[in-house]
């Protein structure tokens, strides 16, 4: 079943850059899609028109489970920005019970939801400190829990890791992908790396620039749990291999 | 999510007071300075025998301060009171009316070329004009200095309301944000150390509007300031009591900027980088 389905989706900017020409993309319910690609051919801005920001230029977007309203009103959506992108001013806490503070939730309804989803990510006891004291991994998880605490069915990811050093990078996508497990949501990750895209999706597709498109859908039907083994593995390498080389393709192209 | 995830601590406590406790040598250094330029000016009054209607010595001065303390502390009052309510004035209309300008771009371009007009004409040449118009001096020297405290809050509070981060407005988009909302919970927050630089700004220039204006008022109106002692001094030679209203003047400027200071950084001491001090 598919979650959200875009239909010959094109994006003119204002500018009158052509950021998408026509994408087609179905998104199943449940599993884990990487969109990768080179810089600027489209990949946020798929993500964002998913989440409602900014007008289609043509074609259209249906979500065949979710009523017209849900949909429209960004219901049921997380999305994790490249930066962190936290209210310096406040709190850990408040900034993971934003979403909720917004829907009109009353605190002490909230307080719960806020703790158990910083506590999925490893940051229980941070409630009280600053955006300024924390790393840049731990203000990723922050940014994670604040998508998380609306309990999304789709989670939008763009580019999340990209700004981190490896060793982090590597600890967050387990930790991602045991959440993903857990919750058996829908992901649709962005991110410029083949290697970090085939450890974390089942399908990967590949968008090529000038206008934006997909030009390549490929599955990657390794089993889960994927863990270190896998980083090392045969089968690993050889998905490596045929995405690098689509993604050659679709530069050259 | 899992339990050996957990990030080592990386806390710190928020230092107490960063900008404002930064070591002694910073205390210590201006004061010495200060007590070799005040003995230096001592002496040299008493070894050249400089007449006191010329150049009076600090020891004199502070004497002067002492003993026409309650004629001086009245005028003092006055003169705070003038500052310190045009300089509410201006804080509270420059804040909301850089809410109004953020909230509709045409009462911002027709209403913002009258706030540059009323900011760049000297208030030493309009002021002449308001005391002339407002019958009561106190309402008219409250008008002047609000005219020039007002600008520096209008302009760093219209200017912080439309810096905020384009990546949070989107993420308020997102999760369905009301104008209103986005304006408490994100535009005014982030406005916070701009509109802050402001008050600093206008706390400074209240006083010294408000001392321009008594000077152009000069002797109208029964209660007079600390700037119409100084006029009065003047004509009389009484030059150490001429002083003495100069050091008051220049205490209650500091004291302003300390005090707004303090407050900028209570307000931010959490999150902003100027009142949060680097271990590097
Ligand atoms: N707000 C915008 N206004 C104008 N052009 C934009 C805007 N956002 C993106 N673009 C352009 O659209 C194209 C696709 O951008 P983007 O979706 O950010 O690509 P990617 O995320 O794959 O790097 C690029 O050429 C980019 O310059
Ligand atoms: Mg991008």
């Amino acid at each position: 079943m598919s979650v959200v389905r875009l239909s010959h989706v094109g994006k003119t900017y204002s500018n009158g850059t052509v950021a998408l020409g026509g994408v087609s993309l179905d998104v199943r319910a449940g599993e884990f899609l990487s969109l990768v690609g080179p810089s600027g051919c489209g990949k946020s801005t798929v993500l964002r028109l998913i989440a409602g920001l900014g007008e289609l230029s043509s074609g259209h977007i249906d979500w065949p489970g979710a009523t017209g309203l849900d949909a429209a009103a960004g219901h049921g959506i997380g999305f994790v920005f490249q930066e962190p992108t936290l209210m310096p001013w406040a709190s850990v806490f408040a900034n993971v019970m934003l979403p909720l503070r917004l829907k009109g939730v009353a605190r002490d309804q909230a307080a719960p939801r806020v703790a158990a989803a910083l506590a999925q990510v490893g940051l229980d006891g941070f409630a009280g400190a600053y955006p300024r004291q924390l790393s840049g991994g731990m203000k990723m998880r922050v940014s994670i829990a604040r998508a998380l605490v609306t309990e999304p069915r789709l989670l939008l990811m763009d580019e999340p890791f990209a700004a981190l050093d490896e060793i982090t990078r590597f600890k967050l996508n387990n930790d991602l992908l045991e959440l993903w497990r857990e919750h058996r949501w829908t992901v649709v990750f962005v991110t410029h790396s083949v290697y970090e895209s085939v450890y974390l999706s089942n399908r990967i597709v590949v968008m090529a620039a000038h206008p934006g498109r997909v030009v390549a859908d490929l599955a990657i039907d390794a089993p889960y749990p994927r863990d270190e083994a896998f980083r090392t593995s045969t089968a690993y390498n050889g998905f490596c291999r045929t995405v690098s080389a689509t993604l050659q393709q679709a530069m050259a192209a | 999510m899992i339990g050996t995830t957990r990030a080592p601590p990386e806390i710190e406590a928020a230092p107490a007071a960063a900008t404002l406790g930064a070591g002694p040598l910073q205390i210590v250094m201006p004061i010495a300075i200060g007590l070799v330029i005040l003995g230096v000016w001592e002496a040299a009054v008493r070894l050249y025998d400089v007449p006191v209607y010329i150049l009076p010595g600090p020891l004199l001065i502070l004497t002067t301060l002492v003993t026409d303390w309650s004629s001086l502390f009245q005028a003092l009052l006055i003169t705070l009171q003038v500052t310190v309510s045009a300089f509410l004035m201006a804080a509270l209309g420059g804040g909301v009316l850089a809410i109004v300008f953020s909230r509709s771009r045409w009462i911002e371009l027709s209403l913002y070329p009258y706030a540059v007009i009323l900011q760049v004409t000297p208030i030493v040449a309009i002021a002449p004009l308001i005391i002339i118009w407002v019958k009561d001096t106190y309402v008219a020297l409250l008008i002047c200095a609000w005219i020039v405290a007002f600008f520096p809050v209008l302009s760093n509070a219209t200017l912080g309301l439309s810096s905020t981060d384009h990546n949070l407005l989107n993420l308020f988009q997102l999760y369905g944000a009301s104008r209103r909302q986005v304006l408490w919970y994100l535009r005014v927050p982030s406005a916070m150390p701009y509109f802050l630089g402001g008050l600093r700004i206008a706390g400074g220039l209240a006083l010294i509007g408000a001392v321009v204006a008594e000077f152009v008022a000069g002797t109208g109106g029964t209660n007079t300031g600390l700037a119409y002692r100084i006029l009065e001094s003047g004509y009389r030679l009484q030059i150490p009591r001429m002083f003495a209203a100069l050091l008051l003047i220049s205490l209650t400027g500091i004291l302003i900027f300390a005090a707004l200071s303090l407050l900028s950084h209570l307000v931010l001491r959490n999150w902003h980088e100027s009142a949060v001090r680097r271990e590097n």
